[in-house]
Parts: C-alpha cells; structure tokens; sequence
C-alpha cells in the first residue's frame, strides 16, 4: 500500500449475520488435554502462551484428559450437573412467566451453566461472589431458595427486595452472591476491594470478579485488574466471553485478534484461556486460581469461552443480528450435553436419569412458581407496600424522607 | 486566646491537623478505619492530611492508590461491603468526576438496593473550593451533584474543631459520606479578602482543638453569628466571607453555617428565617442548579408567610472557574454586602 492512500477506519464485523453462516475460527481452540497446568507460583508472563491456547478437559468422546483433569469427587460431579439442569429449568421457566407478563423481565444464561456452576462448587462458603445478571447459576448451586429467588423476580409482596429492584437483580449474602448493579462492571472493581479487605484483615476468603466480555470495555476493568494486580490481592477475576454483548459481537469490545485472558498478562496477572463448556475444566481451573489466591499468591484473571445461545434478555432478538443455529454450530457444544456423556461413561448417569431428573427440575420449579405467585406478581394487589420505598436509602430515616413518605399518605 | 489559655486537654490546630487528628484517633479506635488514597502513604498527602499515620498504624491500615478515582472509589466500596470503614481520599474535588458512578450508582445504593444487606460505610475525603488560584481544575465545588444522589450525605466543615468532630462523625456514620474540605481555610480562616494578609489558624481564637475523641452531629447546623435583621445560610469557606461582610456593613445578619449539607437540618435554618424574615444563599459553587436552588426553594416552602423579601442567591458566576480573574469570581464580602442592602430595602 502506498503511504499516500487515505486513511480507513476498521469497524470490526461477525463473520455473519443472519441468514449466513459462522465461520469460528476465529476461537482459537486447543486439543483438549493439550494446554499444560503451570505451577501456583508462575509468573504472568509465563502463562502468555498460555493465554492465547484453551485449557480442556473434556474430549470429544467424553474423557476427561490431560494434566487439568483431576481427581474430581463423584458426588461433586452430580452435584454440578444437578446444579446446572435445575438452572436451565428455573430459566426455561422464567422466561415463559416473562412472556405471561407475571414478570416485567427476565435474563437467562442458556449454555452458560457451567461457568458459575463449577466455580461456585470449586469455593468455600464465605467467599464473595460479586456477580454480573448472568450468574444465577452460583444462587441455584449453593441452594437458594428458588420461591424467594421468583419472587423477587416477581416483585410480588414476598419479594426479598421488597420490590425495589429490577427482576434478576437478586442479593444474598449468606450464598456469597454479592447485590447486583444494573451498572456494568462496577462490581468488578468491587470485588478486588473486598478481597483487598479480607487480606488487610488476615482472613482467609477470597473473591470472585464476573463481568462479560463486553462489559471489559467499561473503565473498571481497567482499574480492577490494576488494583488487583498492585496489591495481590486474593481474588479470581472472570471474564465470560460468551461472544456476544447484546447485538454486539466480541470484536467490537477488543476481541478482534487476541484474547481477554492477553489483557490479564499485560497487567500482571497470570492468566487463562478455558472452555466455559467444559465443567471439568471450570472446575480444575477454578481451584487452582482459588488455591493461588488463598496461599497469598494474588489474583488470576480466566477467560471462559463461551456462547450466549440464548436472546440477551426477554427484550432481545438475536434472529435480527446473527444467525439463528449459531448456537448449536459452536463448536465447543452445550455444557449440560458434555457432562452427561462424561458422567454416562464413568457409570455415575444415564439417559433414564437425566431425563428423570430433567422432568423433576421441571416439575419442582413449576410449582415452586405456583408458590411464589401465591404473593402476587406483577401489577398485583398484592405487592410490596409503597412505604417500603422510603427505607433503607440511609440507615435511619432522614427529615426530608419522613415528609415524603406522609405526603404520599404511605 | 494565646496558647496557654487553651482549654486542657486542647492544642492549637490547623485544619489540616484537626483532620489529620481525627483519622489518628479513629485508627486507633478501630481496626477496620483504613485510610487510602494518591500520595496519602509515605509521603503523608499533598495537603499533608495524612502526615505520619502510614508510619504509625502500617502500611496495611495506610496506604498509597494508583491514580484511578474510580478505582478508589470501588475498591473502597468492596473494603466496605467486606465490613471496613474505609477513608478514601480523591487529591481535589475537581477530580472526584470518574468515580462519580461507584459514588452515585453504587455507593449511594448499596443498602437500598440489597434490603440492608450490604452496606457502604465509608468516606470519600475530597479538597474543594477556590480561592487559591487553583484555576479550573483545583478550585471547583462539586457539593450539588452529591446532593442530589439518594442514599449518600454531604457534609462540609468551616474550621477545625468542627472539622475533626464532623470527620469522626462521617466515620462513624454508616451511610457513604462525600466529605468536603475547603483547602482555602486548611491553614487559616478566609474572609474573601484577598488582598489582606494570610491569617493563619494559629493566630485564631477558634484554634483550639480537642486532643482525644469527640464528635460533631452531621445533620445538625451551627449559628456562626447571631443576629436579627437577615440570615444568611451558607457553608465552608463562605461562613468567613459572611462574617465578615455582616461586620464591615454593620448589618445585623444571623449567619448559619450548615456543616452537613444533605441531609439538612431544617430547624435550625427555618427558625432562623422565620425569626429574621429575610435571607440570603451564598456558595462559591456556580449558580444554575447550584445547591442554593434547593435551599432557596426549602425556605420559600417553609418560610413563605413570614418573608419580606425575595431570596437572594450570591454564588460562583455560570462559569467554569478562571484563573486571572478569579477574584471576580469569588462571591466576596463585597457581593455579599450588596445583597444584604437589596433584601433589606425591600
Ligand atoms: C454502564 C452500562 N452501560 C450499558 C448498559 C446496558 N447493557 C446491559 S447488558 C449490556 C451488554 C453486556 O454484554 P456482556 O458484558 O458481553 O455480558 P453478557 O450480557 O453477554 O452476559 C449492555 C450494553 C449497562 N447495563 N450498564
């Protein structure tokens, strides 16, 4: 090219949109088994190559190879798939009282079970989760109770939340599942404070950062993984790279020719690549990162590749942005349809059982709905009072609130 | 009052010592106070707020922060999450800007939004105000943007004992406080009178400051002065200018000095205009939407049957705060007199 010809902007595009097909080789995918487990005590700049390979365990014919492959607890593994078939019912569920406007919104997180699933399962209770919308995963793996997580997504009168927030915004902190933001990425910058504050204090929890791929544009990724990194603190910072931010393909967030896990690196942090699909890897590398920050050895930043398969939200629709099968195309498959093979092989599942299990989720998450709606719903009678509105803004109740709260006679 | 005659168990202090006080004696209260912010560690604070205390309680209740407010701001808002008192400090107000979204979004909500479950007790210590030929970046009052967030409290001091006693309250309180520090008044008092020798805080009488612990209520104003012909409601470094113009005018104002800006006291500023029945908003913040509009507006709600006279407003002009012309900015004693001559004529 000649250095006299005009400038061109780049705006990076999916390689297709609707009605063509997906060419993913973008994603950079290893063999699994293939990527080596470094020490605790490595350095960022030795886990660079590593950032930009995909740490598997599970091949396609279900084994579980390769130096990530540990020696899991069988039960641990029921549990996960327990965990993650009761969170794609509660989604399915939710999403229809969504379309039967019981509830004004809902978010699921369709093919992205296994991440929050097999990290929560790989922490200890009284570590924080500082949560993004799509993690609901943790709350059904530490066994939250599913009427009161409904019923804050119906704002109904037993709502938890007494109504204030939006749907799926849930808040429990004896499950570790720190409140959610409707702000992308506040929390991330959050989470390294809380860590930060659990070392100053000589305590022994840790943290986890969760933030999609997307949201690692907003400045607090920036100051999180810099805070992070300058005082070690002990928290696993994940990025959910499910390579969709609504409408908006990975590219267009800095995905383009590199990887989330590259920017860990760059500022210090040893850092991985890890299929998100792969409940085995999740767990394996969630321990490990969990083990470095608990020996005082700092932060690790994972990237969990992923597919959002299904609509960003009950207001989306991805049939007007990117093709319709992409999700059953990914190459990395579904991660409830992996674990069944691998648990099937090990003798621990069969077909009869998950499908038993399936329609027991189903049935039990039916009527924990029915229950929930015993409180109301949406634009019920029965809801949250108007008063609870005027308490909590401060601890005790300042003049000007008490005048309000009386003039609206609440 | 020369030194002697302080009160025991008081010393002399400037502003920036009675704040520096304050955060001593609440480390050493509380191992969950931890103080942090830009150059606040081993250098001690670019105002030297913080001289002295890394050495003394360690580098882990002490420290230094990358220049990231926002990363301040959030990484202090985790600490409180966690359970401690976090006071953080952002170098000039002016710069408090990219952690607005931890303060507003976050901070402010935390305990609304989770039912209680979590909450932000923390402080954000921030240098405010001009008078100091800070120009546009190291003169602003950015008090009316905190005001107008739910859920946080703005708190402002005009002089030392009130300064340490407010920041030992701010601490304490369990609601996230934006803690404004006037630095025009960190070394001594500042009537406006720019042309006029610097007076410093060791030449004052209200210098003397308690050693040991105590506190001031937020929500609660001081009466600065006492008077019967108008009241004049401001705060920080304006108290000075106030005083200052009711004396050389010889117009018997009553000057209230809020201390805590939102959350309010009411009763002490109703009172006083009811009493007076004329009033005057001064700030050195611009004026449009300033925090004088509010009060403006709480006084004429509460007090409309018993004014004489439309409320005046002498604030900072509708501009981003200049540098030569900075005493044409500042709402000095001079602004200040012509307003009380107009309330009074009406
Ligand atoms: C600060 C901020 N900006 C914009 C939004 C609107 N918004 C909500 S979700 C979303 C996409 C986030 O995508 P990503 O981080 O990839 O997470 P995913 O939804 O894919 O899990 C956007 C833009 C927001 N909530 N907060």
């Amino acid at each position: 090219m000649s250095a006299s010809s005009s400038l061109h902007l780049h705006v990076p595009e999916p390689s297709a949109r609707p009605g063509q097909t997906t060419d993913f080789s973008y994603l950079k995918l290893s063999p699994a088994g293939a990527v080596a487990k470094p020490p605790l005590d490595v350095t960022a700049a030795q886990t660079a190559a590593l950032a930009d390979q995909l740490v598997r365990v599970l091949d396609d014919d279900g084994n579980a190879v390769g130096p990530w492959a540990e020696d899991i607890d069988d039960q641990l593994l029921l549990d996960a798939m327990h965990a993650m078939l009761k969170t794609r019912a509660y989604d399915a569920r939710l999403v229809i009282a969504q379309r039967q406007k019981k509830t004004s919104f809902y978010i699921q997180c369709l093919g992205e079970e296994a991440i929050a699933i097999g990290q929560t399962l790989a922490l200890r209770d009284g570590d924080m989760h500082f949560p993004t919308y799509r993690q609901q995963g943790i709350l059904i793996a530490k066994g939250a109770p599913l009427v009161e997580m409904m019923c804050q997504v119906l704002s109904n009168a037993a709502d938890p939340l007494k109504g204030r927030q939006l749907p799926i915004m849930y808040s429990y902190k004896e499950h570790g599942f720190f409140t959610i933001s409707g702000n992308l990425t506040t929390q991330y910058i959050q989470a390294v404070g809380w860590a930060m504050a659990s070392a100053i204090k000589g305590d022994t929890k840790i943290a986890a950062a969760w933030v999609g791929d997307g949201a690692t544009a907003e400045g607090d990724f920036h100051a999180a993984l810099t805070f992070a990194h300058v005082y070690r603190a002990p928290v696993i910072l994940n990025v959910v790279n499910n390579q969709w931010a609504i409408s908006t393909f990975q590219a267009i967030a800095g995905g383009e020719n590199t990887t989330f896990a590259a920017r860990g690196v760059g500022y210090g942090i040893p850092s991985l690549r890890v299929d998100g699909n792969d409940l085995l890897a999740v767990y394996a590398v969630s321990r490990w990162a969990a083990e470095r920050a608990r020996s005082n050895l700092g932060p690790t930043l994972v990237e969990w590749v992923t597919y959002r398969a299904g609509p960003h939200s009950t207001s989306d629709d991805p049939s007007k942005y990117r093709p319709a099968d992409d999700a059953q195309r990914f190459p990395l498959g579904d991660p409830i349809e992996r674990l069944k093979q691998h648990l099937v092989k090990r003798g621990l599942w069969s077909e009869e059982r998950h499908e038993q299990t399936r329609a027991g989720y189903d049935a039990e998450i039916s009527r924990a709905l029915k229950e929930a709606e015993t409180h109301g719903a949406l634009g019920s009678e029965l809801r949250p009072g108007p008063a609870e509105m005027f308490n909590d803004v401060y601890k005790d109740m300042p003049e000007h609130l008490r005048r309000q709260r009386q003039q609206l006679g609440a | 009052m020369s030194q002697t005659e302080l009160p025991t168990g008081t010393a002399p202090m400037t502003m920036i010592q009675s704040l520096r006080s304050a955060m001593d004696v609440m480390l050493a209260r509380s191992d969950d106070v931890v103080v942090f912010g830009q150059d606040v560690g081993y250098f001690g604070g670019v105002f030297r707020c913080t001289d002295g205390l890394q050495a003394k309680y360690g580098k882990h209740r002490v420290f230094d922060a990358p220049i990231s407010e926002t990363g301040i701001a959030g990484a202090a808002i985790g600490m409180a999450a966690y359970g401690l008192r976090p006071v953080a400090e952002i170098q000039f107000a002016d710069y408090i800007y990219p952690a607005y979204d931890q303060i507003a979004s976050e901070a402010a909500r935390l305990r609304y939004r989770s039912r209680g479950m979590f909450t932000a007790p923390l402080v954000f210590r921030t240098p405010c105000g001009g008078g100091i030929y800070g120009g546009q970046t190291h003169s602003q009052s950015p008090e009316a943007i905190f005001a107008h967030v739910c859920g946080v409290r703005t708190v402002m001091p005009s002089n030392p004992y009130d300064a340490k006693g407010l920041l030992i309250s701010s601490i304490e309180n369990d609601d996230p406080v934006i803690f404004l520090e006037p630095k025009r008044l960190y070394n001594g008092p500042f009537d406006g009178h720019h042309d006029r020798p610097v007076v410093s805080w060791g030449k004052h009488p209200g210098n003397a400051v308690p050693e040991g612990y105590y506190s001031v209520p937020l929500d609660k104003a001081a009466v600065a002065r006492e008077g019967s012909q108008l009241t004049i409601v401001t705060y920080g470094t304006t108290v000075w200018v106030a005083l200052a113009a009711a004396e050389e005018a010889g117009i018997d104002a009553e000057v209230i000095d809020l201390r805590s800006l939102w959350p309010l006291d009411y009763d002490t500023v109703m009172d006083s205009v009811k009493k007076t029945r004329r009033c005057i908003v001064l700030h050195e913040a611009t004026r449009t939407c300033g925090f004088g509009a509010e009060l403006v507006a709480l006084v004429q709600e509460h007090c409309f049957y018993h004014l004489e006279a439309p409320v005046e407003r002498v604030t900072g002009w509708d501009t981003p705060y200049p540098h030569a012309q900075e005493w044409d900015y500042f709402p000095g004693p001079a602004r200040v007199i012509d307003a009380m001559r107009r309330v009074l004529e009406d």
